[in-house]
């Protein structure tokens, strides 16, 4: 049976150069960073090289780059960080409605230990208002955080907008790049951010690392305590496998970026356009044109998102839903839900990521196999047939 | 994905008794989109036993998987044994369900249920309307 891999936005596959630079570090070279001899040499030395690598690609000075575990780590640390080093200024944060639960989840709990919370809203397309922005400012704002794009539903932020407004008032402004950084460019200066999450699973690098940074002269409090690694600001050993894997995918992404994206973006053009021609009652999620080049996002009415991507993985295809029902916490997608969209209609939610390695012939697949499963399961559905009927009533 | 058992993976991949019933004798209607599963029983009766049984669900793997277990062990069953089908037999007959569907999912004893109690009272109604006016 044919495999098709369409689940980018989860995690990326490892690139083959990527696990050839990684090698010697899970071999002869497993030295520790922090010590003063030949094996901490060779260690550190890849590992500052791996970080100039990272701040190439953002372009940023490297010895703003802090290594992290993972991305959501990244944005724990800058909300939590940034917001607990200013919390003798203020202790108001402004977040979008449709940021990841690792940034979302983490102003919560802020907001449990006294922080003020607010969110702010966003279009039918998933992008938020830099006016709304502007509008929940206060006077102790310490901390604004709005992602660069959606992984969810592939929507591009106003970030340079956003930034102007919270420089002209002194906010500290973080993005999560995570969507973004490796895949589209991202340039800290241009963005006029002053700090920003990235992880290296997104853009074929390893799982289990990331990098936050952090533009110099704005404070962090490590969420991690313990030695003086990352200058004191992330404690523990560093991964330095995973650290050089990272460096590797971040300057293979930055040569690579503009073929990629081209080609991303016709897969992406082509289902996008596709599948709404070959099924009805179709509807595409986040903003038509301002989108992730790989993301491919719908809502089909009628059924629900689990039994669609079961039916898909049956036939090989790997995806994703924001449907309840495929989430552990049995909840539809809060950024289906922020954009407006009824619950009924999010249930039904698919998400096609795509990857470098896939091919035209791999959405030629998809618009083969997933019509029938469609209609499976809408012959099935109970909310069709009333669909049906009513329409059959007015005519 | 939830890790389901193959019972339930046969079930969803094959579902039985789809469908509507023209002119049912009962019909059963629980849950509703918001929550994610939605699930409608129909039923035909003859000599108080469920002669014809078919539903249409709006759901997960899990929903599709316990409406087509609850349509074949209710068929050809009496009412009485058919009003003894619980979440709890249907979820062993399955062979198990994840734990986080065990409530969401698990709605098709009580859909049939309500079909069965829809038909008692509609034959109640018609029986009273014969006594009325006899």
């Amino acid at each position: 049976m044919r495999k098709v891999y369409l689940d980018h936005a989860a995690t990326t596959p490892l690139l083959p150069e990527v696990r050839e630079a990684m090698l010697p570090y899970l071999g002869e070279a497993f030295g520790n960073p922090s010590c003063l001899h030949s094996w901490g040499d060779a260690a550190r030395e890849a590992m500052e090289a791996a970080r100039a690598q990272v701040a190439q690609l953002i372009g940023a000075n490297a010895e703003e780059v802090i290594f992290t575990g993972s991305g959501t780590e990244s944005n724990n640390f800058a909300i939590k960080g940034l917001a607990l080093a200013q919390q003798d200024k203020g202790k108001h944060i402004v977040i979008s409605a449709i940021e990841h639960f690792s940034v979302l989840h983490s102003a919560r709990t802020l907001e449990k230990r006294g922080f003020e919370l607010s969110l702010v809203p966003v279009d039918k397309y998933g992008v938020v208002n830099p006016d709304d922005v502007r509008k929940s400012l206060k006077k102790d704002t310490v901390l604004v955080s709005i992602m660069h794009a959606n992984g969810e539903v592939g929507t591009i932020e106003p970030i340079l907008e956003i930034a102007r407004i919270t420089r002209e008032s002194n906010i500290v402004f973080h993005t999560d790049a995570i969507a973004t950084a490796g895949t589209v460019p991202v340039d800290v200066k241009e963005l006029g951010v002053d700090a920003l999450s990235l992880a290296g699973n997104q853009f074929y690098g390893p799982k289990g690392v990331g990098a936050l940074w952090v533009r110099k002269g704005v404070r962090v409090i490590p969420l991690l305590d313990g030695g003086i690694q990352e200058g004191g600001r992330r404690a523990g050993t560093e991964n330095i496998p995973a650290i050089v894997g990272l460096g590797k995918a971040t300057e293979l992404a930055k040569a690579n970026m503009t073929a990629r994206i081209k080609h991303l973006t016709q897969l992406r053009d082509r289902l996008l356009s596709e599948l709404p021609a070959k099924i009805d009652h179709v509807v595409i999620t986040g903003h038509p044109q301002n989108r992730l080049p790989g993301n491919a996002s719908f809502c089909v009415e009628f059924i629900e998102g689990e039994a669609m991507l079961m039916l898909l993985n049956s036939q090989g295809v790997a995806v994703t839903s924001g449907s309840a029902c495929t989430s552990r916490a049995l909840k539809a997608s809060h950024v289906l839900i922020a954009m407006g969209l009824p619950h009924a209609l999010a249930q039904g939610s698919l998400l096609f990521s795509f990857g470098i390695d896939n091919t035209s012939e791999d959405v030629n697949y998809v618009l083969e196999v997933l019509p029938p499963i469609v209609d499976r399961l809408r012959q099935m559905s109970p909310l069709y047939a009333k669909f049906i009927k009513a329409g059959k009533g007015g005519s | 994905m939830p890790v389901y058992s193959e019972k339930v993976m046969e079930h969803f991949m094959n579902p039985r008794n789809v469908g509507e019933i023209e002119n049912p004798d009962g019909v059963g209607e629980v849950g509703n989109p918001i929550c994610g599963d939605m699930m409608t029983f129909y039923i035909k009766v003859k000599d108080n036993r469920l002669e014809d049984v078919k539903f249409k669900t709006f759901g997960c793997g899990a929903a599709i998987a316990v409406s087509s277990m609850v349509s074949e062990m209710a068929k050809g069953k009496t009412l009485e044994e058919a009003m003894k089908i619980t979440p709890r037999s249907v979820a062993d007959e399955l062979e198990g369900l994840p734990k986080q569907k065990y409530h969401c999912s698990n709605l098709g004893a009580q859909a049939l249920n309500k079909a069965i109690q829809d038909y008692l009272s509609k034959k109640k109604k018609r029986k009273e309307a014969r006594d009325n006016g006899g």
